[in-house]
């Protein structure tokens, strides 16, 4: 059976291109059938490969395009304007401007837009890039046109855009790249967030993705299913979590013939990164994370020893960890427990595991305060919270969301956590937490928020529609 | 005799259904029912019961009242119903008597000052009509009672226009009445927060949907977060007080912080039943608790004899915060509540 489709696919393939790339076809498909890992080989020929096919469709609509010459100009300039408007977005809708530009060259605004593209190559050039982006013209060219605003605009998150067909399949063919499943939305939507993923969580995600368990390293399965049920959340323990699973796979790894570490290594984790991602969308602490990894990785010099620079990644996640995390908690710890006098009532929502730390270490100094634990419906973290401000020892109250306004005139102070600051001043945190504060501005009660700066990031926000991740419907 | 018998079972069994409907065990009754059946029995008491004069029945009624409102203090429709009737007793009373009943209601600060006006009045004649015009006045409060929610729901097409999306909180019969109104010609969307522990929201979605509504249900926490979509406010409320501020269901102070900030309109839809001539902070009797099994469950058995739980029933809302009350006479602001009590209630009567 496999064979005759083998055969078939390989005869339609034969119409189209030659012999030799159709050979090489067949050994990427049967490779790809079998659940093994692309060689780089194998993978350049496929987007090279892809491109070509790319080029052979734009040369269809060049032909169909030249054959429009004769007509009058101002109909083919409305053709090309019109093909300009949605180039703004940075993502999306590249090629056809493209193809605009490269076969009109007598047209005064294509004129520009080369001498754009030719003066933006040679800036390039001059920042002496990697051979990478000189090698994809498509990927230069497209950044041509959005040029002026490229220093502005950043791209933007594919999580927030899963109303946009064309950006959901664009994610779908680079995990397909990547050979990570993708994960199955829900049926029915909630309108209100139509622009985010709604992910159908009635059954845990191994039955619902086959996982290609040679691709992605086992530690990383794990810790993707981990995120997925809630058994690890915060954003510390995540980041934390996301880091010891890196050291293991820099420990297992081993560098392939021909292949420098630095180079290598950061490609092996991006798979990774996409998986995790599917499993539960990043969080800015982990981000962060990333970041300094991959910086740390590609800074490994190229003559350096494979045992001595895997040694020294491993040291520098420890130490990352234990400053921007651990010894970021004890000092914050040590500034907030200032601001805890005797007698203070002290109001905190969900379990923020820095601002546990805070209050054990002020009970441990011997400040005398009690606290109350203001928790929510469905996922109930304040009673984690709870048990652990009892088992220290402190005189807790406990209540829900919904009480706030009864308990507030009794409260002095409020400590909130954080799971990112945002670069316009706001915080993000878990839902409920803008509650909190308000009420207890209505109260005149201080709010004080406690955050580690590895969670600093650079987005803007003002509500919390626009970016947002969504739980589950279900409990 | 044997009436007297009856009689004093009928408000025996009343009081026993009083107490257990308040604690949360039986079925919770709505307050339109608890105002009716209230009614029903003074009616009874005032037919049944034997008095001679004007000032005996209403004796009777303020202390059969003050039993009622001691049973369950939360409950205000009855303590409501209580004075309204006395109020219609006294009307019946003046008007039987020939006096202007006209000057007297609007209490002028001269009036106040210089003379006692009815309170000279010991209400100790005798007509034999009185007991008729009672009933026949206590009929047509009844008849009130049951349309109250007919007119409430009347005005929804004024308030509520295509596309929009209104929030609601908890679960109150006013207000399902009046979004299935509008329903019936509009489309839009609403927002149900539902209200733990007790998640009355949930019913409410279930049976606005029913009427073919979109809905959507949201945790407490979220609802400074969705607020920023919702273009009104529309909530139903147990109690509204003297000063036009509300007592009602937990969260909904939230709410209505939360739709000051984002400048949302608060309407509050209550019939006058509802109106009690209370401040927030005048008795003890404001805040009501019920177990907090429903918060901290006896599953957490370690912690739970060494942490302290509330679950509190109620919340005051400020009446800077509501934008409109509408109710089965009109809409109103909360600041002419003071007016709507002088028309509904004789001061006398405030303290029973």
């Amino acid at each position: 059976m496999a064979d005759a489709d083998e055969t078939s696919k390989q005869a339609e393939r034969n119409t189209n291109v030659g012999d030799g790339i159709a050979v090489k076809k067949q050994d990427i498909a049967r490779a790809k059938n079998e659940g093994k890992e692309l060689t780089k080989d194998e993978k350049q020929r496929l987007r090279k490969e892809k491109k070509q096919q790319k080029k052979n469709k734009k040369d269809d609509k060049g032909e169909s395009e030249h054959e429009n010459v004769p007509l009058p100009p101002s109909q083919a300039v409305v053709q090309c304007q019109s093909q300009k408007a949605p180039s703004v977005a940075p993502s999306l809708a590249l090629t056809p401007v493209s193809v605009c530009t490269s076969e009109k060259p007598a047209k005064s605004k294509a004129e520009q837009r080369a001498e754009r593209r030719a003066r933006q190559e040679a800036d390039r050039a001059a920042k002496g890039k990697k051979g990478e982006s000189a090698q994809q013209p498509p990927s230069g060219k497209s950044k041509a046109p959005p040029n002026e605003l490229q220093p502005v605009v950043k791209r933007l998150p594919e999580h927030v855009q899963v109303d946009d067909p064309a950006a959901v399949r664009k994610l779908a063919k680079k995990l397909e790249r990547q050979q990570i499943p993708v994960r199955s939305e829900y049926g029915y939507k909630v309108s209100l967030f139509s622009h985010l993923h709604q992910y159908s969580r009635k059954a845990p995600l191994t039955q619902q993705i086959s996982i290609p368990s040679t691709v992605i390293h086992p530690y990383i399965v794990r810790l993707g299913l981990q995120y997925s049920q809630g058994i690890v959340a915060g954003s510390n323990a995540r980041s934390i979590a996301l880091l010891h699973a890196f050291q293991k796979v820099i420990q297992d790894y081993k560098t392939p013939p021909n292949e420098e570490l630095s180079r290598d290594l950061v490609n092996k984790l991006k798979p990774y990164i996409s998986y995790l991602n599917q499993c539960r969308p990043l969080s800015a602490s982990m981000g962060n994370a990333i970041k300094y990894v991959k910086k740390e990785i590609s800074n490994i010099p190229c003559l350096c020893k494979e045992e001595e620079a895997k040694k020294q990644l491993l040291s520098c996640i420890d130490n990352y960890i234990k400053e921007k995390i651990t010894l970021a908690a004890t000092t914050i710890s040590a500034y907030a427990i200032e601001k805890i006098s005797n007698g203070d009532v002290i109001l905190v929502y969900g379990c923020s595991s820095l601002v546990n730390h805070i209050l054990c270490d002020a009970f441990d100094k011997k400040r005398k305060f009690s606290v109350i634990v203001v928790d929510s419906r469905p996922r109930l973290e304040g009673r984690e919270a709870l048990r652990r401000l009892v088992k220290k020892g402190i005189c807790c109250t406990y209540v829900l969301i919904s009480a706030v306004s009864y308990i507030l005139p009794e409260v002095s102070k409020v400590f909130l956590g954080a799971h990112a600051l945002l670069a316009n001043g706001y915080v993000m945190s878990r839902v409920g937490t803008s509650q909190i504060a308000l009420v207890a501005k209505a109260y005149n009660v201080p709010v004080l928020v406690c955050c580690e700066t590895y969670k600093f990031c650079e987005r803007v926000q003002t509500d919390s529609f626009v970016s947002n991740e969504l739980g589950n419907q279900y409990t | 005799m044997p009436v007297e018998v009856a009689l004093s079972e009928r408000i025996e069994a009343f009081l026993a259904e009083l107490k257990r409907g308040g604690s949360g065990a039986g079925t919770l009754r709505g307050s339109g029912e608890t105002a009716r059946e209230t009614t029903a029995l003074l009616r009874r008491i005032t037919g049944q019961a034997q008095w001679s004069s004007a000032g005996d029945l209403m004796e009777i009624i303020r202390k059969e009242g003050r039993r009622m409102m001691a049973t369950q203090p939360s409950e205000t429709t009855v303590g409501n119903m209580v004075r309204r009737v006395l109020k219609i007793i006294r009307e019946e009373y003046a008007r039987l008597r020939g006096s202007s009943e006209v000057t007297d209601q609007q209490e002028s600060l001269h009036q106040l000052l210089t003379s006692g006006g009815l309170s000279e009045e010991n209400f100790g004649q005798h007509f034999k009509d009185l007991r008729a015009n009672v009933i026949e006045a206590i009929n047509e409060l009844l008849t009130e009672l049951e349309a109250t929610t007919d007119h409430i729901a009347m005005q929804a097409l004024e308030h509520i226009h295509s596309n929009e999306v209104i929030m609601t909180i908890g679960r109150s019969r006013t207000v399902e009445a009046f979004l299935k109104d509008a329903a019936l010609k509009r489309k839009f969307h609403v927002i149900v927060a539902e209200c733990a522990p007790f998640c009355q929201g949930h019913e409410m979605a279930t049976s606005l949907s029913e009427a073919g509504i979109e809905t959507t249900v949201i945790a407490d926490a979220a609802i400074f977060a969705v607020m920023s979509r919702v273009n009104k406010v529309i909530i139903g409320t147990q109690t509204v007080l003297a000063n036009g501020g509300l007592r009602a269901v937990n969260g909904t102070h939230t709410l209505a912080l939360a739709a000051r900030h984002h400048s949302t309109p608060l309407i509050v839809c209550a019939p006058m039943f509802k109106l009690s001539p209370q401040f927030h902070n005048e008795e003890d009797t404001f805040h009501k608790f019920v177990s907090p099994h429903e918060v901290l469950p006896f599953t957490e058995g370690e912690i739970l004899s060494k942490v302290n739980v509330y679950c509190p029933v109620f919340d005051y809302v400020p009446p800077e915060l509501i934008t409109l009350f509408i109710s089965n006479i009109g809409g109103n602001a909360p600041s002419y509540t003071y007016r709507l009590m002088s028309e509904l209630y004789h001061p006398e009567d405030h303290e029973l």
